[in-house]
């Protein structure tokens, strides 16, 4: 092990690992990755259901298959791999310091830093359910680890809270192992998971999804023993006299993920409050120079394949910062309009070459609807969907023409078309 | 056969249990859960109060000034986090700033210190997040704060090292007394006699107090919490209470030692009190914080808690040998500021009660000081990188949030008093208590706790008895 490398990436997670095999394939042969967990790929190991790689091979992978083929490359390659090794801190100079078994706690210094740290999982704390503190309640992504990983089954009846992607695949995995689901509720009026989901984990399993419902109280002093589970108002406020009571012993928590920026805010980078991940420029560097990031840790992907083309740019781009350092910039600002969550890059910097992809999340389920990334009142780009939902990402494109007659900030937003 | 018995691991019975291993003296603990720390002292406020609350003349007055000038060297003898912060009793009106003149004269009647009236000015100053409604505070200098948990672990752990013996699991449900000897049954029908008995069963002492015949109402409030994360932990730095009105306390918002920010308790008198949060409650709390301070960084919630007082009908502590049992010493109905008493409680149980009883002859191995379970936090690089060369299992980080490793897991579970299971290890490394709650860690934790005991991981538990994990294997 050195104590400099020309990129150093923490997290060796798909994004992790696709930013390091461009970064090398870009010019920059050392590269270090650190990972804490005692394999590379995220949290993919954990992912065996099929459906990763759609869009980037064109056929259906689970999820250690799609990690697997980027390992082989990055192994392939001369990158230097820690694994077992946590990133403690971060400094805006890029110094990191991390520890492990083997080097005690060291510090590197890196020309460049990528952030693929990935996200977490919300807990039931966060969300202020009430009633007792019993054993049996998980976050959907620990009760995969348990199944997937280990070869246990958290519990027999489940109850899920949330229908985001893990929360759904976890219904139809603790079928298939034998377990009852009896009901997972969902307190917005649509699933934040991705339709495909809905209908091969629920559907085909007759497993009820409650809409506009919520946990309002868990039972049981040693191990959970029951729930209940409410409907709520508009103003998702459970509404009294609507309680429904199911015997169970277990409660899965599936109620958003959010990206692990520790280190970023340690580093005193700026986070953005619609993301939760730094805020970046289309070459993914965040506004600390020569610190980049991708994947997870700056936007919550519900496909892996974005992860990996995101990773791709941030790779190439923190290559190019390393061996030819950056040119003057010329920013605008890019931010979330009407009936839009978030946009990511956040900032644009005009004199960058190439087109310019923008990802974003809109705030409801909406149909019939045009998308419009707007500079003033000049429409740059304009998109008509059938049906946009806030659990799958949108993009539109920015190409390199249309950025050259930007004069000021730009705003993307979503108007349901007139009948 | 054993010369005292203390029933109960709650901090009362923690530092009662290491008082008298300062002296030559076979002693136990019995505790009905699987881990000590399980009722009251797991669950409270943490701070070890100035001392101008209570009524001059009780014991609660007394043993609160006094534990209070003596908890900063006993909590530092221990390794356990300790910090005094100072508390301010905040008023909204120029009625409740006439209360805190009377009660910094009861304060000061009490024998409390450096108590002080402050202005609006000096009040934002303070604490900058304070409403803007606030016209005033009593400013207790000698207000602390302290993890409540890591003091009754870390008496009990010294106990042991000094000799004490731990029994969990083991409810007392019967006591006999023949012949100058009590023998004290759990419900599983394990026996253990000793000479002396002392009561610090918290909510139970008045069942416990009647297995002699003694009759000690003792009552349940509960007291709900909401716990936000370290990020805001800088909110406020002092603990800030309402003043006490006729309609009562309100909350307190409070820095904890390991620098959360905690909103709570509720007061909430029950029949049959348990540990439920409800949505009620939650709300409460929810709109006092808004009350004292302006904007509490709620979206940082990590979770919520609830805790029960154990009061008694006298409303004052019970700290006194029987009447008709010579020989059996009550600590019953240990309310707030029970935690901020402990230590000078045991001193007198032990020194004026159990001295009365048997002559007390000192232990010179006696050793107080105790090794923290957070002690690798506190090394240096060097020294942390030495360790991981002795003993690589320091060098893996298990929880992420508290970045807890390895070692310092497996040490609480060799090291007295032994964590056994989730929650126990969770208290004593505050592995699982970030912002994740375990979601990471909790896998990982139950598989070291399954291969230190060599057992199987199904058979790990949450919190002992029914609180099993796993139900099973996959397929
Ligand atoms: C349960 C689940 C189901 C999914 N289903 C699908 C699907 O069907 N199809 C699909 O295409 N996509 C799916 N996804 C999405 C996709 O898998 C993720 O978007 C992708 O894995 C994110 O990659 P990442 O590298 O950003 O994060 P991660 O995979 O989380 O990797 C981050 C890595 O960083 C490491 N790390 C973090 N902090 C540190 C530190 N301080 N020091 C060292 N290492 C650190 C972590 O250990 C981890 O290995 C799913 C995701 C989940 C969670
Ligand atoms: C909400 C709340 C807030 C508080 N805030 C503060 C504060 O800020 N400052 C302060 O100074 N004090 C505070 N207190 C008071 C303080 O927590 C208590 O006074 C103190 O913890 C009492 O300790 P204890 O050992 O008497 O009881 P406990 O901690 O309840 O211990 C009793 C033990 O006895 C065991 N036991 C019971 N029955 C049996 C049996 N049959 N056999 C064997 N074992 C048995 C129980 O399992 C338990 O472990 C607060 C209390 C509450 C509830």
């Amino acid at each position: 092990m050195k104590n400099s490398y020309g990129i150093v990436i923490i997290g060796g997670g798909p994004a992790g690992l696709a930013a390091a095999i461009s970064a090398y394939d870009n010019g920059v042969k050392d590269v270090l990755v650190l990972e804490r967990d005692d394999r590379l790929g995220g949290i993919l190991n954990q992912c065996i259901h099929n459906g990763f790689g759609l869009t980037r091979f064109k056929e259906s992978l689970s999820g250690p298959e799609y990690a697997s083929r980027f390992i082989e490359e990055a192994l392939a390659r001369d990158i230097e791999i820690m694994t077992e090794t946590t990133v403690l801190s971060l400094t805006a100079d890029k110094r990191i310091t991390a520890i492990n078994s083997k080097n005690g706690i060291f510090t590197v210094q890196a020309g460049a830093v990528i952030l693929a740290m990935g996200c977490r999982e919300r807990s039931r704390g966060a969300l202020n359910v009430a009633g007792t503190r019993p054993a049996g309640i998980y976050s959907a992504g620990t009760a995969q680890k348990y199944v997937n990983i280990k070869g246990y089954m958290p519990g027999k009846r489940v109850v899920i809270l949330g229908s985001g992607d893990i929360g759904l695949i976890m219904a139809r995995r603790m079928t298939l192992e034998g377990a009852k689901v009896l009901a997972v509720c969902e307190i917005m009026p649509y699933s934040s998971g991705l339709k495909r989901n809905i209908a091969q984990c629920l559907d085909d399993f007759d497993i009820p999804l409650y809409l506009n419902h919520t946990l309002t109280k868990i039972e049981g002093e040693d191990r959970v023993t029951g729930v209940v589970v409410s409907k709520v108002d508009e103003n998702k406020k459970p509404i009294v006299g609507t309680e429904m009571h199911f015997d169970c012993d277990t409660v899965l928590f599936s109620v958003g993920l959010i990206p692990e920026n520790e280190l970023t805010k340690s580093a005193g980078i700026p986070l953005s409050n619609r993301t939760r991940g730094a805020i970046v420029y289309q070459n993914r560097e965040t506004l600390v120079d020569g610190i980049f990031a991708a994947g997870n840790v700056l936007q919550v992907h519900d496909l892996v394949d974005f992860v990996s083309e995101e990773s791709e740019l941030a790779g190439a781009s923190a290559a190019k910062y390393v061996l030819e350092g950056r040119a003057e910039r010329d920013t605008v600002e890019i931010s979330a309009g009407g009936n839009v969550s978030y946009v990511v890059p956040q900032m644009l910097d005009k004199n960058a070459s190439g087109h310019v992809k923008l990802f974003f999340r809109v705030t409801n389920v909406f149909r019939d609807c045009t998308i419009t990334a707007k500079c003033g009142e000049k429409v740059l780009m304009q998109k008509k969907k059938k049906i946009a939902v806030p659990g799958e990402m949108e993009t539109l494109i920015l190409t390199e023409k249309t950025i050259a007659e930007i004069d000021g900030p730009i705003t993307v937003s979503l108007e349901v078309n007139a009948k | 056969m054993f010369d005292v018995i203390v029933i109960g691991g709650g901090v009362i019975g923690g530092c009662v249990l290491r008082e008298l291993t300062k002296y030559r003296l076979r002693v136990c603990l019995l505790e009905k859960e699987n881990d000590v720390c399980m009722g009251q002292s797991k669950a409270n406020s943490g701070i070890v109060h100035a001392g101008y609350d209570a009524i001059p003349g009780t014991l609660k007055a007394k043993f609160n000034v006094l534990g209070n000038k003596m908890m900063e060297s006993y909590a530092k003898e221990l390794g356990v986090k300790f910090r005094n912060n100072g508390s301010l009793v905040v008023a909204f009106s120029e009625e409740e700033k006439a209360t805190l003149s009377e009660l910094k004269t009861r304060g000061e009647t009490n024998g409390v210190e450096g108590l002080r009236i402050i202005d609006k000015d000096e009040l934002r100053s303070l604490e900058p997040n304070i409403s803007d409604e606030a016209v005033g505070a009593l400013y207790a200098t000698t207000g602390g704060i302290i993890s409540p948990y890591e003091l009754t672990i870390a008496t009990i752990g010294n106990a042991m090292d000094n000799g004490a013996e731990l029994f969990t699991n083991f409810e007392v449900s019967n006591i006999e007394k023949t012949d100058d000897v009590f023998t004290v049954t759990s419900t599983t029908s394990e026996k253990v006699s000793a000479t002396l008995v002392i009561n610090c069963a918290g909510l139970q002492s008045g069942k416990i107090a009647s297995l002699i015949g003694d009759e000690i109402g003792v009552n349940g409030r509960k007291g709900e919490y909401i716990l936000l994360d370290r990020e805001s932990g800088d909110f406020v730095s002092h603990t800030l209470f309402f003043t006490p009105t006729k309609k009562g306390k309100g909350i307190l918002v409070t820095q904890t030692v390991d620098n959360n920010i905690l909103l709570g308790p509720t007061a909430e008198e029950l029949e049959d009190p348990d540990t439920t949060t409800t949505a009620n409650g939650l709300d409460f709390v929810i709109s006092k914080a808004k009350t004292m301070c302006k904007n509490p960084p709620l979206f940082n919630t990590i979770t919520s808690f609830a805790g029960i007082r154990a009061y008694s009908d006298r409303h004052d502590f019970i700290i006194e040998e029987s009447k008709t049992v010579k020989g059996f010493i009550h600590c019953a109905g240990i309310e707030s500021p029970g935690l901020t008493s402990a230590p000078a409680v045991a001193e007198y149980v032990v020194k004026e009660l159990v001295g009365k009883n048997v002559s007390l002859q000192s232990n010179e191995t006696f050793n107080g000081k105790r090794e923290p379970d957070y002690f690798f936090k506190n090394l240096s690089t060097e020294e942390k990188n030495a360790l991981i060369q002795k003993d690589p299992s320091y060098g893996k980080i298990v929880c992420r949030c508290e970045q807890i490793t390895e070692g310092e897991i497996l040490r609480v579970i060799r090291e007295n008093p032994p964590a056994k299971d989730i929650d126990g290890v969770k208290r004593r490394t505050r592995s699982g208590m970030g912002r994740c709650q375990g979601g990471f860690c909790q896998p990982y934790v139950a598989e070291l706790l399954a291969k230190s005991q060599n057992v199987p991981l199904e058979t790990i538990t949450k919190k002992g008895k029914n609180s099993y994990l796993l139900t099973g294997v996959t397929k």
